[in-house]
């Protein structure tokens, strides 16, 4: 795809004016990083307040009576349940229980407000409209941008435009105006620090981010810190780290399956490979997604095979880098159940060498969310 | 003219033929952004024009080092090993990589002079 090809954000005039070096992703022209760099736009975020431009996510509602019950179709997650004003992370999945897609979910007043990758928006839209579009409305809101203001001092920052979002807790949501502009504002985000991701319309995006950007907390910051980021709090990245042939089981997202829809529950099954997730959360997986800290200063990425003492496969890496908080490599990878425990010292194969990696439980950086 | 450099973007600086230093551009280690792994030739190794002599690694990706000369390696910056920002905060002083003996001077006479590698840059 040539750089004429790729799409844009509704920010992309202001990228290029704070000198952002961009590249192409998910079919967009995207900024990786601005002329701070990786590391400082990473450490700022851990620090004060980063805004990120992920315009490039998918925004969607559905609307009708049956909308929370007929999504739970596609999705191994309570919906039906989740209160007005509350968010609630899941996926889609496959008839072999694999994951299609990440979603967060969000149930407002008169609909539920999703947010799915931006390589998977198009593929997401079609399987909703296929399997649920007659039973509710499927709305995909591409005059919509989203950005993402993550770090302690998000809170503080985003307080001066409007002090009522600093009553939000962790995965809640609440309609708000911003700078005079109608936003969407969830307290949640990828970084795994405190923060927010705003909603608002395409033709007020920079209006709003040039006020974000005026607040002495906030900086810019690229794709490449939101990587690192996300990787150091143990989030999974979509067509890296879960795909689908990978389960929720293996991923480690058991956590996101509630009791009613597992086997027993009040809504059991009936969405798409419940009776592979089922089975699974019953008799355990063969293969578990674990995270990985690097003994030595190599950095260990994506596609590694990692292998025992003897050099037999145990593995593959599926995101790795050093992180710049933790300051050593850090890495996800699927691993033999039997070894995928803590403390157990595996070896990843970087250039035919095998380098020393010790399994650690995620997140590498503790979450700082705001739950209270 | 001492210093020369290659498509790869690295330069060799020939000011002691025994001991010619190497190192990366500007315009490198701005592509690549913050280094934070370098990983260096054996000292004593003989490698051939075009060999991979070493790596270095931003936070986003690993590239390999070429080497722009045959030769074998004589000395290698530890003080970079130490601290791969180096790469970026001074890649044509204290960030250079290693140091060859250069076995052949037709080759080092072969590669671009500045204003031929500014070109390439500009049109990069």
């Amino acid at each position: 795809m040539s750089a004429t090809d790729l799409q844009k954000t509704p920010l992309h005039a202001l990228h290029l004016e704070l000198g952002a070096k961009m590249v192409p992703f998910a079919g967009y022209d995207m900024p990786v990083s601005y002329p701070a760099g990786i590391l400082a736009e990473h450490r700022h975020c851990r620090q004060s307040a980063a805004l990120f431009d992920v315009s490039h996510m998918g925004q969607l509602r559905l609307l009708g009576a049956d909308a929370a019950k007929t999504l739970e179709s596609l999705v191994p997650v309570d919906v039906v349940d989740l209160a007005v004003g509350k968010q609630r992370y899941g996926f889609f999945t496959n008839a072999s229980g694999g994951i299609l897609d990440d979603l967060m979910i969000t149930r407002r007043e008169g609909d539920l407000f999703v947010i799915v990758n931006a390589a998977c928006k198009d593929a997401d839209i079609k399987h909703l409209v296929t399997h649920i579009g007659h039973r509710c409305t499927v709305q995909p809101l591409p005059d919509r941008a989203l950005l993402a203001l993550q770090g302690p001092k998000a809170v503080t920052a985003l307080s001066r435009l409007n002090p009522a979002l600093s009553n939000l807790t962790f995965m809640t949501g609440m309609g708000a105006t911003l700078a005079g502009t109608d936003c969407f504002v969830t307290r949640s985000g990828y970084t795994g620090e405190d923060g927010f991701e705003i909603s608002v319309h395409a033709s007020q995006a920079a209006v709003l981010a040039r006020a974000l950007l005026a607040l002495p907390e906030v900086q810019p910051a690229g794709l490449g810190a939101r990587d690192t980021l996300r990787l150091e709090a143990g989030l999974c990245l979509y067509g890296h780290d879960i795909n689908d042939v990978t389960t929720p089981v293996e991923a480690g997202l058991s956590w996101a399956i509630q009791k009613v829809r597992r086997a027993g529950g009040a809504r059991a099954g009936r969405y798409p490979g419940a009776n592979v997730i089922d089975g699974q959360l019953a008799l355990g997986v063969s293969t578990k997604r674990v995270g990985l800290v690097g003994l030595e200063r190599v950095p260990v990425r994506e596609g590694a095979l990692i292998v025992d003492a003897q050099g037999h496969k145990l593995g593959h890496v599926t995101s790795g880098t050093l992180g710049p908080t933790v300051n050593h490599p850090i890495a996800m990878a699927y691993l033999a159940a039997n070894h995928a425990v803590p403390d157990r010292e595996v070896y990843a194969q970087v250039r035919g060498e095998n380098r020393p990696m010790r399994v650690r439980a995620m997140p590498f950086t503790p979450h700082r969310y705001f739950r209270a | 003219m001492t210093t020369k450099y290659t498509p790869d973007h690295e330069w060799i600086n020939i000011a002691d033929r025994e001991a010619a230093t190497v190192g990366i551009t500007h315009h490198a280690q701005d592509a690549l952004g913050d280094v934070v792994f370098v990983d260096l030739p054996a000292i004593g190794s003989n490698l051939k024009k075009g060999d991979v002599a070493g790596v270095v690694e931003s936070v986003k990706a690993a590239a390999d080092l070429y080497m722009p000369v045959s030769g074998v390696v004589v000395e290698v910056n530890e003080a970079l090993r130490a601290d791969p920002s180096l790469a970026n905060t001074d890649p044509m002083g204290h960030g250079w990589f290693f140091k060859v003996h250069v076995a052949d001077m037709a080759e080092f006479e072969q590669l671009m002079d500045g204003p031929a590698y500014d070109v390439l840059v500009k049109n990069a």
